[in-house]
């Protein structure tokens, strides 16, 4: 029993992000703008929420902070992903190039602010954030050590944006209009909706929450943010498209990552497992090549909407 | 009137030819040639408009983080690795060689339509390949040893892109994903070859490559002392050589470049566009792993190391390639170009400032390459202008339009 909570805890500290940033992702890929931008969003989410915090620890502490954070480092993935947008949608830029411009930026800018501010390239940050145990809820038997222990608010807020995104992408009018926009954008223009304005809609949400992603990455896993979140936003995307750019399906593929990740780093901690003469470095191989396998098995079956990618003339209908 | 229009437009072609082509040949084939060559020359100053934004946006940064130095800053970066010490000088080309490589392959991968993230994964993969036979192969005469190196090196980052090509071709799974995969794949596969096989436990990476089996220097380092130069620069102009033949001289290029733009249409036009996708990856993947070699066996005093970072290298290749818009040629250009001012870019330390305002301003040139598009919409209008203007003027020979649709199609190819 403590081994299966201790697994479930530590697949909600590495799906958590992937599950974020893939639905943020979704929301731009879906509206018809490639982002591929989503790593250097996170890491511009991750420093910005970081040297909130940094700054602010004086004054207030706890999940109030860690909040505040939170919605800092999205307003600041926000921001930044203003220049993909505005290439991508009015300027009519490679999206892809424009994405890479933007990964290339973030560290630089992550490393060159975090040296004008602290003098060195991370920036160090107290954690008063952990919740050993959520009163009430934690008590419950089973579900109780599973999922309301050792945990991170940022795993509840996850969830809650994961249930907010869905919905409003599935179940409402701004969601229907959003993902016309990716699929045929010529037909939405026709009956009125602004396919321009929507694209900015979805790629500034896949900013907002790729930010968000990024301080929900650095928070549970480290004490300082250094510039980079090890590759985690080009992961998000994989999850994106390993989950066919579909809610449910990259709530699974967050998932599946997430457990693959946590038996490759805490194999040792798992009983029979930790024995096998096997090089440590296969376990953490094991994520990579189960999302190839998997891949292979879903593929002929790909469903990204049809119109991403492709700037969007009304002249060109 | 008439004459100045002339005058601007010899900046862009050739005076003879364009003179002689007005009364000998007709008039489609001149555009043709004059299509090719205007075209390049938008790329080339659209390229050039994108690395002075990025400039000017470095000024800015240097001016918010310390004014006072902010010209002499600029004048270092300027500089880059020219700064009159040959060792800075070799460190430029050191700098560049690597990603001049894995920007080739980016830039080829590009022509088919594929997406090669993965150099970094080729790169790693390439490059143990070569440094595991530098040490282990002892039974190989040192003369052809570094050919040997070579060929292991293309072998093993030929395995690792022909993976997202295959996965590509008959299971349409997206490459980037595929290559993101292989990239950590290929590094955690690479420090496993390193800590099983070849490693240092001093230093906690792989052991020192023998000198017999470094590239061989053909006198340049004697020639250029203190520059540690080696034939690596020249190897590398040759490959994009190759690269630019085969893909604008050979059928093969042309199918990869018409799979490139519709795989429907060519499939339905009887090219083998798997056949093509996965070759294409399979040389690309080559070239980033050449990279890799060049990289370690360049005796520069560089080590695998087996800290679980995927190679910068591979990601560096990218800008490089798009700088250049994938032109094999212009790789060569803007690979030595961002490696003199990384070189700057460290120089930039010794008056105080970050080295990561370089990859600040390649980030911003890279960013503007985005839009070129814009660019070469704007110049070519600019150009139709000019030419309507001189029409208008030096009577009306010809019926209106068949320029100004050439120019159109410029734009939209």
């Amino acid at each position: 029993m403590k081994t299966i909570a201790f697994i479930v805890q530590q697949t909600m500290i590495f799906s958590i992000p992937l599950l974020v940033v893939g639905m943020g992702g979704m929301y731009s890929e879906r509206s018809g703008v490639i982002n591929v931008g989503l790593d250097g969003g996170m890491i511009m989410g991750a420093f910005t929420g970081t040297l909130f915090i940094n700054r602010m620890q004086g004054v207030i502490s706890g999940q109030g902070l860690l909040l505040l954070a939170l919605l800092v480092a999205g307003l600041s993935g926000f921001i930044f992903t203003i220049f993909h947008a505005f290439a991508s949608i009015n300027l009519k830029a490679n999206q892809v190039i424009s994405g890479t411009a933007m990964n290339m930026f973030a560290p630089a800018f992550a490393i060159f602010a975090a040296r004008l501010v602290f003098g060195t390239q991370q920036v160090p940050f107290r954690d008063t954030f952990f919740i050993r145990r959520i009163p009430l809820l934690g008590d419950i038997p089973i579900i109780g050590p599973l999922l309301f222990q050792n945990a991170y608010l940022t795993t509840y807020i996850g969830f809650l944006i994961f249930f907010i995104a869905w919905f409003v992408i599935q179940r409402t009018p701004f969601g229907l209009r959003l993902r016309a926009c990716g699929e045929h954008p010529g037909a939405a223009d026709t009956v009125g909706i602004d396919v321009q304005r929507m694209r900015w809609a979805g790629t500034l949400i896949s900013g907002f929450l790729a930010g968000i992603g990024g301080l929900a990455f650095v928070v549970p896993t480290s004490t300082e943010s250094n510039a980079t979140v090890y590759g985690y936003g080009f992961l998000s995307l994989a999850v994106m498209i390993f989950g066919q750019w579909r809610s449910q399906k990259i709530l699974g593929a967050a998932f599946f990552f997430g457990l693959m990740k946590t038996i490759a780093s805490a194999y040792s901690a798992i009983p029979g497992i930790k024995d096998l003469p096997i090089p440590a470095t296969v376990y953490k191989m094991i994520p990579y090549i189960a999302t190839l396998i998997v891949l292979i098995f879903m593929s002929k079956r790909s469903q990204a909407p049809a119109a991403e990618g492709i700037p969007y003339e009304k002249t060109g209908r | 009137m008439s004459d100045s229009g002339k005058n601007k437009d010899h900046e862009f072609k050739n005076k003879p030819l364009v003179d002689a082509g007005r009364q000998a040949v007709p008039e489609e084939e001149l555009s043709l040639s004059h299509q090719a060559r205007t075209k390049g020359f938008y790329s080339f100053f659209a390229s050039l408009m994108a690395i002075i934004t990025g400039l000017l946006v470095g000024v800015i940064i240097l001016l918010i983080a310390n004014p006072s130095r902010a010209g002499r800053g600029l004048l270092t970066i300027l500089k880059g690795g020219m700064t009159g010490s040959p060792t800075q000088f070799g460190q430029a080309i050191a700098t560049a060689i690597p990603i001049i490589m894995t920007g080739l392959s980016v830039a080829f991968a590009y022509k088919s339509g594929l997406f090669n993230i993965g150099a970094s994964g080729q790169f790693m993969v390439g490059g143990v390949c070569a440094v595991f036979v530098a040490i282990k192969g002892t039974m190989i005469p040192a003369s052809v040893l570094w050919l040997v190196c070579m060929l292991a090196a293309i072998v093993g980052g030929a395995v690792w892109g022909s993976v997202p090509g295959i996965l590509k071709a008959y299971f349409k799974v997206n490459e980037v994903i595929t290559s993101i995969m292989m990239n950590y794949i290929g590094m955690y596969l690479v420090k496993i070859i390193i800590e099983q096989t070849i490693y240092d436990s001093r230093y906690a990476r792989a052991q020192n490559v023998p000198v017999r089996a470094e590239i061989p220097t053909l006198g340049l380092d004697t020639a250029f002392p203190g520059t540690n130069l080696n034939i690596s620069l020249v190897l590398c102009f040759i490959f994009c050589l190759i690269i630019f033949i085969i893909s604008s001289r050979t059928v093969f290029g042309y199918e990869l470049t018409a799979v490139g733009l519709n795989p429907d249409a060519s499939r339905y036009a009887g090219i083998n566009s798997n056949r093509t996708v996965i070759t294409a990856m399979i040389i690309a993947g080559a070239l980033s792993g050449i990279g890799g070699f060049m990289m370690y066996l360049g005796g520069t005093g560089v080590y695998m190391e087996t800290n679980e970072i995927v190679a910068l290298q591979g990601f560096n290749g990218i800008p490089v390639a798009l700088l250049a818009m994938n032109h094999p040629i212009g790789v060569f250009l803007s690979g030595l170009f961002i490696g003199q001012i990384t070189i700057g870019g460290e120089n930039l330390q010794l008056h105080g400032y970050s080295k990561e305002i370089i990859d600040m301003i390649i980030a911003v040139i890279i960013y503007c390459a985005a839009f070129s598009l814009i660019f070469k919409q704007m110049l070519s209008r600019i150009v139709s202008g000019i030419k309507k203007n001189r029409k208008r003027a030096g009577g009306r020979r010809q019926g209106p339009g068949r320029n100004v649709r050439a120019d159109e199609s410029e734009v939209s190819s």
